[in-house]
């Protein structure tokens, strides 16, 4: 790579006590690059987000942020984590709006007029008074997405943003992600277990192994965008659906 | 859904407890009167409601300075549940030495307290506030310490990596997640509050509820003390209904979201 990479991830390890949950791994990200990564459950993918968000520190190596050593480059992530984190008392215009209010400091007032600004991309206009538990589970996702962008971030950790959904609404979302991503296209580090999911919005994927978690493989994705559910259908795209399961080790009878 | 609970719950609400309370009563009635026990020492309902509504004007004087008591002591003892739990909260430290303090405060019998309060203090409005604060604050300190330790840890998190420092999660995780258990504090401190306000009163005042009762039983009125204990009792439901209806106009995405989980 010429450029300075967005993300560099060098010799990144992390342990919990005498759990060792990321093994030595070297990681770039390139700038407006979309990547996703695949791993088993429990390899620390979550970990390795919490490592980059700033709450968990790594036991040993270097993270940069275009050259920049992460810890003097301020907050470049917006996160969003595995469960949506909604607050059950903000309407879904607040909870929107608490992206602009911490991590923008605007009053609560001002961040509401922000927000109400961005829920017609999400489509959450109509519902915007509403409070989390009247939302279905997709809606929910779209609310904790909003909130994500709202924090005016240039880099993304989406942790299974899809991960609870049903196949239907998961895949409506997916396009729709990759939609409102193609707009300003921001870094994005996206976890998943979906290996649709990945070859649908990634521009690299890297595969993980079990704990602790290492890059086994790493794919760049061969389809144009914008997107389509017809790509999926086309021998590229199968093709890099069997190698991803191959590099995950699913059929070959040694997963548990 | 909406419609037919929206129709149906509150009648049923309203109504089924009046059953309830009117089976008591009627019970009550129809034993007091074909029993052998006699009028003076257990009167029917009617007799109680006829003696209590003669006397009507020394009742409301002497509910008057016993709901005042009551209202001062619950304030009082909320704010100072506020304070403590947020010291507690954060403050491990204080948490463990402050703990074992508050809650063999809880031990000691108010027989005991009472009497004590009236010798330290004398027959004022003080000792009342201070049994009623004492009483009261405990179940809202533990209300409101579960409260915030259900705090959502992603919620907690994320406003962190969004540069929250503690105040501010406090403010707009913690606090808010605490409302629940505060709520749920307030309900069973309420319960207390008159019992405590009548126990200060009993053992020395000028006036109140405990008062009242004390001197009818002391001239034998067994009507009269049933009617100041109906008194007491009515004054507790009406706290507590009022306590539930701050609590639905306060936290209504919890109020209603449990309702919709029903
Ligand atoms: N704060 C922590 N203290 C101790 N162990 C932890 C901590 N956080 C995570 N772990 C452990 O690290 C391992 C990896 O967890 P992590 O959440 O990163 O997995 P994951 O790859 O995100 O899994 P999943 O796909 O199921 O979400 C797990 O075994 C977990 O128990
Ligand atoms: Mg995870």
């Amino acid at each position: 790579m010429t450029k300075i990479p967005a993300i560099s991830l060098r010799r990144l390890s992390k342990s919990f006590g005498d759990l060792d949950v990321l093994g030595e791994m070297d990681l770039d990200v390139g700038r407006g690059e979309f990547v996703s990564i695949l791993g088993p459950s429990g390899c620390g993918k979550s970990t390795l987000l919490s490592i980059l968000s700033g709450i968990e520190e790594a036991t040993t190596g270097e993270i940069t942020i275009h050259g920049t050593p992460l810890n003097e480059s301020g907050q470049p992530f917006a996160w969003m984590p595995q469960s949506d984190a909604l607050l059950p008392w903000r309407t879904v215009v607040d909870n929107v709006g608490l992206g602009y209010q911490v991590a923008g400091g605007l009053r609560k007032r001002e961040a509401r007029e922000q927000a109400r600004f961005l829920l017609p991309a999400f489509g959450l206009e109509e519902f915007s008074r509403a409070l989390p538990y009247q939302l279905s589970g997709g809606m929910r996702q779209r609310v904790a997405l909003a909130r994500t962008i709202a924090q005016g971030r240039d880099m993304l950790l989406l942790d299974e943003p899809f991960g609870a959904l049903d196949a239907i609404t998961r895949t409506e979302l997916q396009l729709w992600l990759e939609q409102i991503w193609g707009v300003e296209r921001p870094t994005v580090i996206l976890i998943t277990h979906d290996v649709r999911e990945a070859v649908l919005l990634s521009d690299r994927i890297y595969v993980f192994s079990d704990r602790p978690g290492q890059i086994v493989a790493e794919f760049e994705v061969p389809l144009e965008r914008p997107r389509t559910i017809e790509m999926l259908a086309g021998p590229q795209a199968t093709q890099l659906e069997l190698d991803l399961l191959r590099a995950l080790h699913v059929g070959s009878g040694d997963t548990p | 859904m909406i419609a037919e609970g929206g129709f149906r719950q509150p009648l049923n609400r309203v109504v089924a407890p009046l059953l309830m309370i009117g089976a008591f009563v009627g019970a009550w009635e129809i034993y007091a009167r074909n029993s052998s026990i006699g009028d003076t020492v257990l009167p029917p309902f009617s007799r109680v409601a006829q003696a209590g509504w003669a006397d009507r004007q020394s009742l409301v004087a002497n509910t008057l300075p016993t709901l005042r008591e009551v209202l001062v002591g619950f304030a009082i003892s909320v704010l100072f549940a506020f304070l403590i739990s947020i010291l507690l909260d954060v403050s491990p430290r204080a948490n463990r030495a402050v703990m074992p303090l508050l809650i063999g405060s809880q031990t000691i019998p108010l027989v005991v307290l009472a009497p004590l309060f009236v010798i330290w203090f004398g027959f004022g409005f003080f000792p009342k506030i201070l049994l009623v604060t004492l009483v009261t604050f405990f179940p809202i300190v533990v209300g409101l310490i579960d409260g915030y330790a259900s705090s959502e840890r992603d919620s907690v998190t994320l406003l962190r990596t969004m540069g929250a420092g503690t105040l501010t999660v406090f403010r707009l995780v913690r606090l808010p997640s605490a409302m629940p258990g505060f709520f749920t504090g307030l309900r069973i401190g309420v319960t207390y509050a008159v019992v405590a306000a009548i126990f200060a009163e009993y053992a020395g005042a000028v006036n109140g509820l405990g008062v009242y009762i004390q001197g009818a039983s002391g001239s034998f009125r067994t009507d009269l003390v049933l009617a100041g204990v109906l008194v007491a009792a009515t004054l507790t439901l009406v706290l507590y209904a009022l306590t539930v209806l701050v609590q639905r106009l306060a936290i209504p995405w919890y109020t209603q979201s449990r309702e919709v989980s029903r």
